[in-house]
């Protein structure tokens, strides 16, 4: 298999799109991963146990043509919805992981998307794990109206009740971050990190632009803005990401930790 | 007061979009001065600015205190500019969430009214966090421990709206609509043509009826001829729901509001 960079057009096998992790090597664009290679990037070989990996379709509205676009992405992925959610270990430390797959439907968020990151905050709240998730969405899913924009709500619940019993959540926005995803769970993050240039932002820059008849910053929506305006803690690459959650899951052990020199020097 | 919408006419969704629209309906201003005997308005999110999308403050219904939140178009054109036609920008979600944090410290129940085609959609607003400061509303309403109850009046626009939406009770009015996308920017992307929106008005499922018969809101406030009356129906409401909550612990305003939440689309 082979991939092509969307931005340079150059080709690399699939050994040189894994050694670089999806980052062209001639321009540095960041290739879009499928959660299947992402959970590859950060969780210890084979330690990743998908949990309500059944979860799927609900057409509370019975939306015309929603179906077959449901189905359509289900084909194209053999996934059953945009986010995989489990538990797995990062250098050894177990954790929930969740990612979402920009391939299914933008990843917009639907009940199903909403249920089942609820379920995973609650999950990881009763088993007191850290939660990571990988984050992509163009927002809510219109075809299922309100119940979708409910998901917000029923999200950053989940996020306000895993808080409040001491757990440690990391959200990595990464390309594209927008609408109800970005406007619910993935600004609650106790660590918000982000990929290089990932576009991340409420309304569309067409939306935008169309308001304010005026020109927008070339770098405007871009995690490099959002970083310079308050709004993240971190821009990690995506060959940092594996040691950086590594470090930042250790230093949330809520342990002190002390050596044998430094027990005999304070005795 | 369910019987009083049976000899109603039975509108369209996209007329009842149109209607919600017009100007010359009743705002979020017009409803609190009719049902609080006092009004006592509060500014400013104490960071950045006092957005005016967002008209709030001290009430009175009856003898209870409450805090009130209101999104506020304006009545007329320059008072729709100055408010941005109630499009919050991220100072808006942020005074509204220090006063809903105030009114928790002193155990008020808060009201808010939403009516808002959206949260604001522009360059100051995405640079100040409009996506964060929702979500941070989202995040802090869920935890309040005093009732909350939001009544959509005319338009409940999509994320901008759920902002002042976690409530314990949501209740519309017969003619508002509440939606995830509006039906023209649903009708664009879906069908490349946004006047097909009154097609998806009506398969968006935004009408009160809809939205209660989905279980989303709680209950209909019925429309009167009368702005005066119309009032009463929505303080009547109002009154009704502080006193459903008036018997709950705090605990259990909170507890239940996360369930309402949890229940949907699970």
């Amino acid at each position: 298999m082979s991939y092509q960079c969307d931005k340079c057009g150059s080709v690399q096998n699939e050994q040189e799109f894994k050694d670089h992790y999806g980052v062209c090597p001639q321009c540095s664009n960041y290739a879009t991963l499928n959660c299947y290679e992402r959970i590859g990037l950060v969780a210890d070989a084979g330690s990743f146990m998908e949990i309500w990996g059944n979860d799927g379709f609900k057409d509370p509205l019975e939306f015309p043509g929603y179906q077959q676009k449901y189905l359509a992405a289900v084909e194209k992925t053999g996934m059953k919805e945009a986010v995989v959610v489990g538990e797995a270990r990062i250098q050894g430390i177990r954790v929930m992981l969740g990612v979402m797959d920009s391939r299914f439907v933008m990843a917009s968020m639907g009940s199903t998307v909403g249920e089942k990151i609820t379920k995973a905050f609650e999950y990881a709240g009763d088993k007191q794990l850290p939660v990571i998730l990988f984050i992509a969405s163009g927002g809510a899913r219109m075809q299922e109206g309100v119940v979708a924009l409910m998901q917000m709500a029923k999200t950053a619940s989940s996020v306000s009740q895993y808080s409040q019993k001491g757990g440690f959540y990391v959200s990595i926005l990464t390309n594209p971050t927008t609408g109800g995803v970005s406007a619910s769970f993935a600004m609650l993050g106790d660590i918000i990190m982000a990929e290089p240039n990932a576009l991340i932002g409420f309304a569309g820059r067409r939306v935008v632009e169309q308001t304010l008849y005026e020109k927008l910053p070339d770098n405007f929506q871009s995690a490099e803005y959002l970083l310079e305006n308050g709004f993240l803690d971190a821009i990690i690459t995506r060959e940092e990401m594996r040691d950086a959650l590594s470090e930042l899951l250790y230093m949330h052990k809520n342990t002190v930790i002390i050596s044998k020199r430094e027990e005999k020097a304070y005795a | 007061m369910l019987s009083l919408l049976k000899n109603k006419p039975q509108l369209e969704p996209w007329e009842r979009v149109v209607k919600a629209r017009t100007m010359g309906r009743f705002t979020s201003q017009d409803v609190i001065e009719n049902i609080f005997n006092t009004f006592y308005e509060l500014h400013g999110d104490r960071h950045y600015g006092d957005d005016k999308a967002i008209y709030a403050g001290l009430g009175k219904l009856g003898d209870t205190p409450v805090t009130v939140i209101a999104q506020q178009r304006g009545r007329d054109y320059p008072e729709k500019i100055e408010r941005r036609n109630g499009m919050v920008l991220p100072e808006g979600y942020r005074k509204a969430l220090r006063l809903m944090k105030q009114a928790e410290k002193f155990s008020r129940p808060i009201i808010c009214f939403i009516d808002t085609p959206g949260a604001f959609s522009g360059m100051e607003a995405e640079k100040r966090g409009q996506a964060e400061a929702i979500a941070r509303n989202l995040f802090e309403m869920s935890q309040l421990t005093v009732p909350v109850i939001s009544v959509i009046l005319s338009e409940g626009g999509s994320g901008g709206a759920l902002a002042l939406g976690v409530a314990n009770e949501i209740y519309m009015m017969e003619n508002a609509v509440f939606s995830v996308i509006s039906p023209e920017g649903c009708a664009s992307i879906l069908w490349k043509d946004s006047k097909l929106a009154p097609q998806a008005a009506k398969d968006l499922k935004i009408t009160a009826a809809d939205l209660l018969s989905q279980k989303i809101i709680d209950k209909i406030i019925p429309e009167e001829a009368s702005l005066e009356r119309t009032c009463r129906n929505i303080q009547k409401c109002l009154k009704e729901g502080l006193y459903r909550n008036s018997r709950l612990s705090p605990t259990e305003i909170r507890e239940q509001r996360i369930q309402k939440f949890r229940s949907i689309g699970s």
